[in-house]
Order: structure tokens, then sequence, then C-alpha cells
């Protein structure tokens, strides 16, 4: 039964070459778009080098002091991580390490602009960062003041013009750097690795080390994903514990530790929503669900014709004993072949997509790629959108009546 | 095996009510082969449909092989139409996507059986009907009494107790036309299987064993 619905699928659509080549135009370009933006997504949110670990990543990016009349909302300062997420239980590691910034690097009379992070020993330990040359610094390094640097890949390219670059000097806003590592780049939509060069915090004035706002980001390593829930309690109660500067002007200090799609989130919705991951999810997954209706109200009335034409097939296997739910479990089965054929090829095309992504340099250093993931978002999406497309049109041919079907029939 | 009981059937749309069939009676026996004659629109065909499970009456009885058949559902139906009947279409109705092999299999794929044993029982119904050497051609490479042979290996493939035929020989020549209404002939007098068969020639009825005759969809003989 099956191997005779899936024959009768392919000689279907080999035999109605046009209505094969018109669904088949709008399942394919539905299907790379998702795919690519599903790739763009894996690429930020997805587990992979230097962000290896990231499902037990927990970040605090912003913090906001809420009045009835005002609002101020920043970065944290380097005093307020220090007392909301040093020695939180669950933690296995956690780093402070600042927003990257511009700095200026002179070398040789030339005038090189990069991002740079600062960032503290604890950094290098939770983010595994693939060295191309070298190490990163140390806690001591940090600590201590040292003036080294970790260099990406790209950047050491751009000011040494290769290799062996290790304990040279680089003089970044006017003080000299030594280099001690090399790191292979980063995508720039990486919320914590992403940079041109890595520096430690280095010394901090009395104020700093105690600021409520700064320039800083929070970075916690659960010790395994059950301990998260924990985390934030906890977090959330030594939040509640700060003082607030100003109560006159400020009633209320929130800030969150969030896992990364809840930052991303929470940057895109401001720190005010509760559940900003709740919101941004919704609208993505309601505009995704938007974009695959449109090609799939067309393949539903394509395949309303369909059925129309193949009305006195319906009826002859009505009236050989074929019940309702085999119908339209064969019309769906042929639904699914087109909608994979579709998906094998916008798989081909979304690679070429992702290549010339890539090589466009929109989203620097980015290494857009299709893993295995993302061909498995993409077999669910083919399928979902196979039976999504198929299912109305299945039952209302399932329902055709069997004299008027093998009359030709109508709907 | 088959009865009408005060069978009728109306045709309603929104406006006009149309009287199809009117009080029909009739017993067919098993093993008979019934030929069903009258004016064009009435009433053979419905008749047919009525017969097959394809439709149902308005009001009436109708008994299939000792179960009545008022009321039942789509599932309990289709089960009926698979296990007791066979259908051969003045216009054939072979499926153009499928080969030779492949539609006289179609009744077969609502049946647990294995793909083997599908197989086999559609060569030999193709062997019966003669075209065993076409088992892999599609339909549009066959002559019209050749698909309509074919039509009537899908009929018989599910060894069905009874064969309705809706004008099989309308849309072939008189040769061919014998040929098919001699290959029916075999099947009642090998088989026993009962054929009901709707005709407008009167060569063909006259070789039945008992002509029932409809006019403006009432019983006349």
């Amino acid at each position: 039964m099956r191997n005779t619905s899936l024959k009768l699928a392919f000689k279907v659509l080999a035999r109605r070459k046009v209505f094969t080549a018109i669904s088949l135009v709008g399942i394919t370009l539905t299907l790379v778009i998702l795919m690519v933006v599903a790739a763009i997504f894996d690429n930020t949110f997805g587990a992979a080098a230097p962000e290896s670990r990231i499902r037990r990543m927990l970040f605090v990016r912003t913090v906001g002091q809420y009045g009835p009349n005002s609002s101020n909302t920043s970065n944290p300062g380097y005093g307020f991580l220090q007392r909301t997420i040093r020695n939180l239980p669950g933690a296995e590691n956690v780093s402070i390490y600042g927003e990257a910034s511009t700095a200026v690097i002179y070398d040789k009379g030339r005038r090189i602009e990069a991002q740079m992070t600062r960032a503290d020993g604890a950094y290098w330990q939770i983010l595994d960062f693939r060295f191309v040359e070298g190490g990163p610094y140390s806690a001591a390094d940090d600590e201590s003041d040292r003036r080294v640097v970790v260099l990406s890949e790209t950047l050491r390219d751009k000011v040494f013009g290769g290799k062996g670059v290790i304990g040279r000097s680089l003089n970044i806003v006017g003080s000299n750097y030594r280099v001690v590592g090399v790191v292979a780049p980063v995508a720039a939509t990486r919320i914590a690795a992403w940079s041109e060069m890595y520096a430690p915090i280095g010394a901090l004035t009395a104020e700093e080390r105690a600021a409520f706002m700064g320039h800083f980001n929070g970075l916690v390593l659960a010790r395994s994903r059950g301990d998260i829930a924990r985390l934030q309690r906890e977090f959330a109660s030594r939040v509640a514990r700060e003082p607030i500067k100003d109560p006159k002007e400020y009633k209320e200090i929130r800030a969150s530790l969030d896992t990364p799609f809840e930052a991303f989130a929470r940057q895109i919705t401001g720190n005010r929503e509760q559940h900003p991951a709740l919101i941004v999810g919704s609208i993505f997954a309601g505009l995704t669900l938007l974009f695959m209706s449109l090609p799939a109200l067309n393949l539903i009335t394509l395949n309303l014709s369909r059925i129309m034409e193949r009305a006195p097939e319906i009826g002859v296997r009505k009236a050989f004993g074929a019940p309702r739910r085999a119908l339209v479990m064969q019309f769906i089965a042929e639904n699914i072949v087109l909608t994979l054929i579709g998906g094998a090829i916008g798989f081909i095309l979304s690679i070429v997509m992702l290549r010339a992504l890539e090589a466009s340099g929109v989203v620097p250093d980015a290494h857009l790629s299709i893993n295995l993931r993302i061909f498995l978002y993409g077999i669910v999406i083919a399928v979902v959108f196979g039976v999504f497309s198929g299912a109305y049109p299945a039952w209302k041919m399932s329902r055709l009546h069997p004299v008027d079907a093998l009359r030709g029939g109508s709907l | 095996m088959i009865t009408l009981k005060d069978i009728d059937k109306v045709y309603r749309t929104e406006r006009v009510e149309t009287l199809a069939l009117h009080n029909i009676n009739l017993d067919i026996a098993q093993g008979e082969f019934v030929s069903i004659m009258g004016p064009s629109g009435c009433g053979k065909s419905t008749l047919l449909n009525l017969v097959g499970l394809l439709d149902k009456p308005t009001t009436g009885t109708l008994t299939l092989d000792g179960q009545k058949i008022n009321g039942a559902g789509d599932k309990v139906l289709a089960r009926m139409r698979n296990e007791k009947l066979g259908f051969v279409f003045q216009s054939f109705h072979l499926v153009p996507d499928l080969t030779v092999l492949d539609n006289v299999e179609i009744p077969l794929l609502y049946r647990r059986m294995t793909a083997a044993d599908r197989r086999k029982n559609a060569l030999a119904a193709l062997d019966r009907v003669g075209l065993g050497s076409r088992v892999h051609h599609f339909p549009t490479q066959l002559s019209g009494g050749q698909q309509q042979r074919v039509a009537i290996a899908r009929a018989i493939v599910g060894k069905p107790s009874i064969v309705l035929a809706d004008e099989p020989t309308g849309n072939l020549d008189s040769a061919m036309g014998d040929e098919i209404m001699s290959i029916l002939e075999e099947l009642n007098s090998k088989d026993h299987t009962t054929i009901v068969m709707v005709t407008h020639d009167d060569r063909f009825a006259e070789r039945t064993s008992r002509t029932v005759r409809l006019f403006d969809g009432r019983q006349v003989a």
C-alpha cells in the first residue's frame, strides 16, 4: 500500500509537470528562506565553539532603575555584577566581560579601528575558543593589570599580515600590549564571544569597582540545565536586596539572569517586559506561520483543482472499497513527497545562499552552514508544510460522493 | 443475493425534486445474469449505483447477501464494496498514471494482503481476460476493447460474488462488444458470479438470463 502510494505520487508529479513546477517553486522558495533564517538562528543560539556550552550559559546584560516618572537602563556595572553573580549556588563558573567597543591600533603609521572586549580570566574557561596561536591570558594577568591581548585571526592578518605574532607588541589606544594568543574568527552574531581583540579588564578605580551601572556583562555557566531556574531565583533575590540609590526618583531595580535567547529578546523589547522570550518567540513563530501559510494556501488551491482532475480516479477507488482514511493518507503522502522534493531542492539552494551570505560579509566572520540540526529543521518544516497544505484538500477529496466523482466530480 | 424492496430514489436540489426511481422491487438470486434496459434517463444507472452501494435509496430497503444496507456507515459500505462487488464502467475509468497491472491491483490495496499476493492475483485476473502480455502497458497504449478487458480484470481480481457492469459495451464496436460479453458470460457460467448489467443493446440483453425494464424510474418488466 505504502509503496503503491509513493509510486503513484511520483507518477502523478511526473505527469502533471506544470502543477509540479509551480508547486515546487513555491515550496522551494519558502523552505530556502526558512532554512537560511534557521541557519542564522542556529549560528546565533546553537551550541558551537566558542559557545559550545551555550545551553548552560546565562547572561546579565541589562540593569534598570524604574520610577513613576523616569527610568534609567544600562549595561550592568562591575560592582553590581560582583554582588549579584559571584558565588551563585549552582554556578560552575562566572565571568565579567565588557561590551565590545571600538579601540584604535597604531601600527607603523597606520591607524586601524577594531572592536575590543575586556574580559576577566574566567571568560576563557567558559568559552572554548580555538586558538590558532598561543593561548589565553590568565586570571593572574587580569588581576596584575598586565597589558596582554588576544587577537582574532582576521585582525592578526590585517595588522601583521600573517602568522608568528606571539610575543609581538601592539599599540592600542596609546598603550603597548603583548600578543599572547590568536583565536579563530567568531561570527558577529555570537552573543558572548564575538570581538576582534580581547584584553584583561585590568585596574579599575574604586568607583568603577562598586558601580551599579556601567559597560559590563555578566556570564554565568550553570553546572547543569537543571540548575538554571535555581540560579535565576537566587539572582532575583540578590537584585531585590540591591539598595536603590535615589529612592525619590526610582522605586524598583530590574535585572535578569537570562538564557541567550532571553537576553536577545530583552534587547529587542527593552527591559520592561517580564517575559521577553515569550513575546519575541511568539512573534517569530507567528511570522514563520504567516510566511509558510501564503505558499501553503497557494498549494491548497492548486491541490483542490488537481483533485477535480482526479475525481474519476477517486470515484474508482471508492467504488473498489477505498475507505476515506486511505484516500486522505494517499493524498497527504503525495503532498509530502512533493514537499520533500521541494525540501531537497531547497536544501541545495540554501547551501548556495548561505555560501553567498558568508562571502558577502553581511554577518562578519559568520560560518553559516547547514548542519544536521538545520537539516532536521528543514525536514520538519517540509513535512509540516506537506501535511498542512495537503490535509484540507485530502479531506475534501475523501468526502466526494463516489457517483459524482465518477462523473467528474464537484467539490 | 440482492433484494430491493419499495425503493424510491429522489434527487433534491434547492429548487427541483426529481424522482429517479419509484417503487422498485427486485430480487436477484446468486449466479443470475440480469440485464437492465430502458431509455436514457429512465434510472438504469441510478439503480445500478444503489445495488453497488455507491448511492443510498431515499426510501425502501436494500439487502445484499442477507445484510440490510440502510444506515450503514462509510467504513462498512467500503468494506462490502471491496469484498462483494466488482464494477465495470462504460468509460473504463482506468487510472492513466498506473500500468495495467497496477490498475488491476487497486481493489486489493484495500485488503490485508502482501504485495506478492496482490501481484499474483492481478496477473491471474489479467491472464483470464487474455492480457497477460500487456501488464506493463499504460491504459492509453491499449485499444478500447483491451481497456475494458483490463477493467473486467480489475472487477474480478478480488473474486467478488457480484459484478455490476454499466453499459460495458457502450463505447465499443460490435466485435469488441461481443468479446466483452463472452467474458462476462464465462464469468457467470464458470464462476457462478452474479452479474447485473445495464445495456441499451437488445442483442446482449437477450444473452442474459433475465431482463429488468425501466421506464421513467418505474419497473415495467
